[in-house]
């Protein structure tokens, strides 16, 4: 017999709110978190505007310790533990005691890369044949894993301890194998998240690639525009997000606050066959994600009351509402709202679907709807497939029941996950 | 330096490292790092590497694998200073 799957606790380290009460202000009251990035531009990006979360000292030493924080210098593993440490504090849990671990908890926390500034300062000291200078903290703060190993030995799991790694979908990836992993009892109670690196060394790439947008560097705020008429590329950001995925029997035999259920969802790839390439994603692959993670969850598309999109501000976000459409087969005014946080924190990479899933399931406990920004010129072509109506750009307060979330990502595989809301009984 | 200097300096680098701030105050030459300071042994290396620092000297990798106790570590470091002397 499968469990049911509820979401008891968040934590989430965003550009325009570092914990989940700032997130949540921000999230309401359509908020960016974008601003001009001086490295960026000293180092002569053509996208010289970033999100980037701001830490301060002090609160690092509440999640860290002294000798962790020496030499520390991976921004991913200092977003995705904090992240990931409050989500399991916001669930009302503790650490397990000092000999046992705790055998039914576990934890999947993706990334893209993990430290690469520890990397590059690691390489020049190679390379200038000082590698007995390079010390013990290199390996755990470059391994991909780095965030779920410093997460299992602050808390104590003793299940599944992994990380995952699909893209841009490895944040809504993250939570679905989690799911699945309780889902089938083989674990009681999982953090799924993800975390994005800061920087110019993670970005660079997609700078080069000419997917970031270059005509906002003196308007940091109004550059990542989804589904805007004058969108140009996407902003880059950075940060974590992570959630408490537990059996509704522990949820419920603790007392736990419970902010959602998860019904289930889909994973897939468009194997980079017909249109699909290692950039672009196969639509029929993408709407094919969308039904299967319906008919997983045993709802019709007639049920979305919300979705909470990918759409990350470039040219692609016309095909993704096309693909939305088609796959729903509902469009104009019997579409479901829709909504993207990229408007207000740019494109966290790898973080992005777990930050945006926090997001979401905020906003299905809540009952609210976050404003779109910088889409006040809605693109022609979207306002031909859905009325503007349904593209909020003000924070609707509306309780809804269900809410679904897509993440796509480099190497046509993606994501979709279905939320529900949760009456207490 | 003597000795007792260079348990001083010793214990001032040891110190991040370990958590057992009881034992860190009863340091004495028969003290092991990883036994008695509860040091993690991945950071044996860190606290060599600061001890090069503090000393100007440099540690081969023969050296570094007795440097498990306090004893060992004052006679490699009183060794290399004392090669240090006589380049």
């Amino acid at each position: 017999m499968t469990k049911r799957v509820v979401v008891t606790g968040l934590g989430v380290v965003s550009p325009n709110g570092a914990d989940l009460t700032q997130f949540r202000h921000a999230l309401k009251n359509g908020m960016s978190g974008i601003a001009h990035d001086p490295q960026l531009e000293q180092l002569l990006f053509s996208c010289q505007i970033a999100g980037k979360p701001v830490i301060d000292e002090a609160r690092m030493s509440r999640y860290f310790t002294e000798l962790e924080i020496r030499n520390l210098e991976s921004t991913g593993i200092v977003y995705g533990v904090i992240a990931g440490l409050d989500a399991w504090e916001d669930a009302g849990l503790e650490p397990a005691a000092a000999e046992t671990p705790d055998w039914e908890s576990g934890t999947v926390f993706g990334t893209g890369t993990s430290g690469i500034d520890k990397f590059r300062g690691a390489i020049y000291k190679l390379d200038n044949l000082q590698i007995r200078k390079l010390g013990s903290t290199v390996v755990a703060q470059t391994m991909a894993s780095g965030v779920s190993a410093l997460l299992a030995g602050k808390l104590g799991l003793g299940n599944l301890v992994t990380t995952n790694s699909s893209a841009c979908a490895t944040g809504t990836e993250s939570i679905l194998m989690a799911y699945e992993r309780i889902k089938s009892g083989q674990a009681t109670i999982m953090i799924a998240g993800s975390t994005s690196d800061s920087g110019p060394y993670i970005w660079g790439g997609f700078d080069a690639m000419k997917v970031c947008t270059y005509k906002h560097n003196a308007d940091p705020e109004k550059g990542s525009r989804p589904m805007s008429a004058t969108a140009s590329g996407f902003v880059p950001g950075s940060g974590a997000g992570a959630l408490v995925l537990e059996s509704l029997d522990s949820a419920l035999a603790r007392g736990a606050k419970i902010y959602a259920e998860i019904l289930g969802g889909h994973l897939n790839s468009g194997g980079q066959r017909g249109a699909g390439t290692m950039t672009a994603p196969n639509p029929i692959a993408v709407q094919r994600c969308i039904s299967m993670a319906l008919t997983a969850s045993g709802v019709h598309a007639d049920d979305v009351e919300v979705i909470n999109g990918h759409l990350t501000a470039t040219t692609k976000d016309t095909l993704e509402i096309q693909n939305w459409v088609t796959a729903l087969g509902r469009s104009g005014k019997d579409f479901p709202y829709i909504n993207s946080i990229k408007g207000m924190i740019g494109h966290c990479i790898s973080a992005s679907g777990s930050i945006e899933s926090v997001a979401s399931v905020l906003q299905i406990h809540e009952g609210f709807i976050f404003p779109n920004i910088n889409c006040e010129d809605l693109h022609q072509e979207i306002e031909l497939l859905v009325d503007p109506e349904r593209i909020p750009r003000i924070c609707l307060h509306k309780e809804f029941n269900l809410l679904i979330k897509a993440s796509f990502g480099f190497g046509d595989v993606n994501a979709c996950l279905i939320l529900k809301r949760y009456a207490h009984e | 330096m003597n000795r007792e200097e260079l348990i001083a300096a010793i214990k001032e680098i040891a110190s991040p490292y370990t958590g057992d701030k009881t034992a860190l105050d009863q340091i004495n030459e028969e003290t092991n790092f990883i036994t008695d300071l509860k040091i993690n042994s991945a950071n044996l290396v860190d606290i060599i590497l600061d001890l090069e620092e503090k000393f100007g000297i440099e540690i081969d990798n023969d050296s570094m694998s007795k440097m498990l106790n306090v004893k060992s570590t004052i006679e490699i470091i009183e060794a290399k200073l004392a090669e240090n002397d006589r380049k």
